[in-house]
């Protein structure tokens, strides 16, 4: 099989725009879904509401497509009723951090075994580009029209810190890395958590510089910086610059977790 | 024992396995009781983040077919509306129990009232209808909390225990079964697409986990499942469908008690006022007071107003200002007398006798 | 023959156990009916608590207590509270080592918490000492219905100093002074 294997025909077209990141991020889901041979019956994927969270529409698993924010707490009650499913949940930077904050560290803390993988793009892309809990300072959208006064969220600091088996960090520049990083935390027992952030051309590319699509991707790659490098650069007392986008495995580690199967 | 013993009791009994909620007074009880009981049973009790999480797990543990449900009061219910109108939209069987308290806010936390009974019909946003059953009674904590299951089984609809502090913590004596008979959800038949209702117009459930690859979202969706949220006729017949799946089987999921069906004065309840219309009539043989009581209140069924052709009143007592009244005055040109009391006591049986005096 | 019996006294004397226990027994060990109502809210954890219980060999049906025929008042503000309105055809039975006002009614001193203290050398069970001595001057349920009733409610290893403070509570009662 292949990733084509896993979406469902009879819904294309999609919704998203042309050049929109979470396509790429899809396709290195189910990739890794792939090379796991997980069956279609025993797969489920859960999301809220968003653009990123319209992904579980396009797959031929059963699916819950639930409310905004809330896709981590109807998820924790599906695996916890039936630990031999593999939940997978798809979430947004807004669906994820802001109204779901919540959800997110409990889910984290019980280190619940999911899998969530959030399409960051910065934004929120759906309701046509207000500001969310990872826009960067100074980033424009339609709520920060003088610039973001406020500062972001770190996704994957949040994640480690509130306890998940699993952190990682990649963009959709990066496909093999974000493939494997999915496929790492499928593997692992207990909370897996990985953030990709995404271009959103339409909403967030445009009013912030990047004129076409190419160009956020571009920046993705130059700005990447791995996270052993910002160690090492921590160590000799080297500054780290400011917009570095930290990439990497944040943890990988093997606490007690809940809704494991048996 | 206790009312909110006897409801996580009654859970059991209907083979509920899985709680997920959050605490709040007066109901704390019934997920102390699951929380005791679930492991045992090889169920899953699960204390969320908040109510909002809670009806959200168990939703989805309703998606992987066990029966599940939900405890809360007050603020806490109002934090669930938003997935209450989810799980009307997918059609997901689940049950919530609402042990009422003062409001609005914070309110009254151990005092009893009766005051979300518009919020579980309407309190969701859209067009919808849902089923709720108020006990008057530790023994109808008990049978309705079974019942609620096997109606949201049959009518893939959330269904609302609607009790209230005095029923929720008193204590009195009850009778358990040996055994309790129990409705199945009906599963989806294969080739048939997952939203295609049958006659009684609610489709099959296509439980996750069995191949059936179904898709399930809050947005206006077609038969397939897959989401069409622009079409006015797709909207119009998918919503006015989850309404006629309850509405028109709203004489035949009534349940309700008449006692004097030829008397004049008579009293409509539900809940613990109830009690106090009984000792009315049990003080007072001669005076002939007609007492219907609801055990099923939500969808309402007019026809048995129907049952006492020579009422000249209609006097409600309620602990909130005039609910059920309100709806109750829609259906009859008989008046209706609302008898309002708020603030935790129970109308005791001489205001009810008084307020039934002055018609007579 | 409906009675309605109020407990009051202060939060962790056990007053909604005593009436937990006392329903138990009424429906458990006689075969009559019983409601248990209390007080709940911050009330029933500082100041005067509350419960009730009503017993009848009829279904109940108003389960709440409006005249009260048997009051057992432990704390002076438990009487001020709850104890103050008995009509006089009632009777309450009194901890005379916390109350001191005496009620236009019948009444029966039992000196409970001094006893479980000096007797028993346990205040905690002066509430079933009240319980013993509340079965004796009433007879609202039968001595052994109360006495499996308390053995059902109490926790393990506590049995039989539980036993030994409703005897010494129907003894009290019988020497008691009536009022
Ligand atoms: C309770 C609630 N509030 C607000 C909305 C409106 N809304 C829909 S999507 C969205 C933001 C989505 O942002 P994000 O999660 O980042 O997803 P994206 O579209 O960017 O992928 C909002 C606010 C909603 N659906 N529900
Ligand atoms: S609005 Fe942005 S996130 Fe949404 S589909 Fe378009 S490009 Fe993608
Ligand atoms: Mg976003």
């Amino acid at each position: 099989m292949t990733y084509a294997d896993w979406l469902r025909e009879d819904r294309l077209p999609h919704i998203y725009c042309a050049g929109c990141g979470n396509g790429t991020v899809i396709n290195c889901t189910l990739n890794a879904l792939d090379r796991m041979g997980w069956k279609k019956e025993e797969t489920i994927f859960v999301s809220g509401i968003g653009c990123s969270s319209r992904a579980p529409g396009y797959i031929v698993t059963d699916s819950l497509h639930t409310t905004h924010g809330r896709a981590l707490a109807f998820a924790t009650g599906i695996k916890m009723a039936n630990p031999a499913l593999h939940v997978v949940v798809f979430t947004g930077d807004g669906d994820l951090a802001a109204i779901g904050g919540n959800h997110f560290i409990h889910a984290c803390r019980r280190n619940i075994d999911l899998t969530v993988v959030c399409m960051n793009n910065q934004i929120y892309g759906m309701t046509g580009g207000q500001g969310s809990p990872t826009t960067p300072r100074g980033a424009l959208s339609t709520t920060t029209p003088y610039g973001s006064q406020e500062p972001a969220f770190d996704l994957c600091e949040l994640a480690s810190a509130a306890g998940a088996n699993f952190v990682s960090r990649w963009t959709s520049y990066h496909v093999k890395e974000l493939t494997r990083a999915v496929h790492t935390g499928f593997e692992t027992p207990g909370f897996s958590f990985i953030e990709a952030l995404v271009q959103c051309p339409t909403n967030y590319g445009r009013r912030n510089k990047f004129r076409n699509v190419m160009d956020q991707i571009e920046y993705f790659k130059t700005h990447g910086i791995l996270l052993q490098k910002v160690k090492r650069l921590r160590e000799e007392g080297k500054p780290i610059p400011d917009d570095a986008i930290v990439l990497g495995d944040f943890v990988q580690r093997n606490r007690a977790a809940m809704g494991v199967r048996r | 024992m206790q009312g909110n013993t006897a409801c996580a009791e009654g859970a059991l009994a209907a083979g509920c396995r899985f709680f997920g909620g959050y605490p709040i007074t007066p109901s704390t009880e019934v997920a102390e009781h699951m929380a005791a009981k679930l492991p045992k049973t090889g169920g899953v009790f699960i204390q969320m983040e908040d109510e909002i999480a809670g009806i959200a797990a168990v939703i989805g543990a309703s998606w992987t077919g066990m029966r599940a449900m939900t405890a809360t009061s007050g603020p806490g219910f109002s934090l669930m509306m938003e997935n209450i109108g989810f799980a009307v939209m997918t059609e997901t069987p689940c049950v919530l129990v609402n042990i009422q308290r003062g409001g609005p806010s914070t309110g009254q936390p151990t005092m009893s009232a009766q005051g979300d009974m518009f919020q579980c019909r309407f309190g969701s946003h859209g067009d919808y209808s849902i089923i709720a059953l108020s006990p008057s009674s530790v023994q109808e904590m008990y049978e309705l909390t079974i019942k609620s299951f096997d109606l949201a089984d049959r009518f893939r609809v959330p269904v609302f225990l609607m009790a209230d502090e005095i029923i929720g913590h008193m204590r009195e004596r009850i009778e358990i079964p040996p055994s309790v008979p129990r409705v199945e959800r009906k599963p989806l038949a294969r080739g048939v697409l997952p939203f295609h209702p049958d006659e009684d117009l609610v489709p099959g459930f296509p439980q996750f986990g069995m191949g059936y690859g179904v898709h399930v979202t809050g947005l206006t969706h077609d038969e397939r499942g897959y989401p069409c949220t622009t079409s006015p006729s797709l909207h119009e017949e998918l919503v006015k469908r989850l309404v006629a799946k309850i509405e028109s089987a709203r004489h035949e999921i009534a349940d309700y008690r008449v006692t004097n069906p030829d008397a004049e004065v008579v009293f409509i309840t539900y809940g613990s006022p109830a009690r106090s219309v009984e000792q009315v009539i049990h003080d007072n043989p001669s005076d002939r007071v007609g007492h219907l009581r609801f055990r099923v209140v939500w969808p309402f069924p007019e026809k048995t107003l129907w049952e006492f052709p020579n009422a000249r009143v209609f006097l409600v007592p309620e602990q909130n200002l005039g609910q059920m009244a309100r709806e109750i005055e829609r259906h009859t040109s008989v008046p209706v007398i609302s008898l309002p009391k708020l603030g935790g006591a129970l109308h005791t049986p001489e205001e009810l006798k008084r307020a039934m005096e002055a018609w007579r | 023959m409906r009675h309605e019996v109020r407990f009051s006294g202060f939060g962790g004397q056990g007053i909604i156990l005593s009436a937990v226990i006392l329903g138990r027994a009424a429906v458990m060990y006689d075969g009559n009916y019983a409601v248990q109502t209390q007080v709940y809210g911050p009330e029933a954890r500082g100041g005067a608590s509350m419960s009730a219980v009503i017993i009848d060999d009829q279904p109940i049906l108003y389960p709440k207590v409006t005249t009260p025929d048997i009051f057992v008042i432990m704390s002076q503000e438990g009487y001020e509270k709850y104890g103050v309105q008995a009509g006089e055809n009632a009777v309450m039975i009194l901890d005379s080592s916390l109350v001191h006002s005496r009620p236009r009614c019948r009444y029966v001193e039992i000196p409970a918490t001094r006893e479980a203290k000096q007797t028993l050398g346990r205040d905690i069970v002066a509430n079933i000492i009240m319980l013993g001595a509340l079965v004796k001057v009433s007879g609202v349920v039968g001595e052994t219905a109360i006495e499996r009733a308390i053995l059902d409610s109490v926790p393990k290893g506590t049995e039989s100093l539980n036993l030994k403070a409703m005897k010494l509570g129907f003894e009290l009662a019988e020497k008691g002074n009536t009022v």
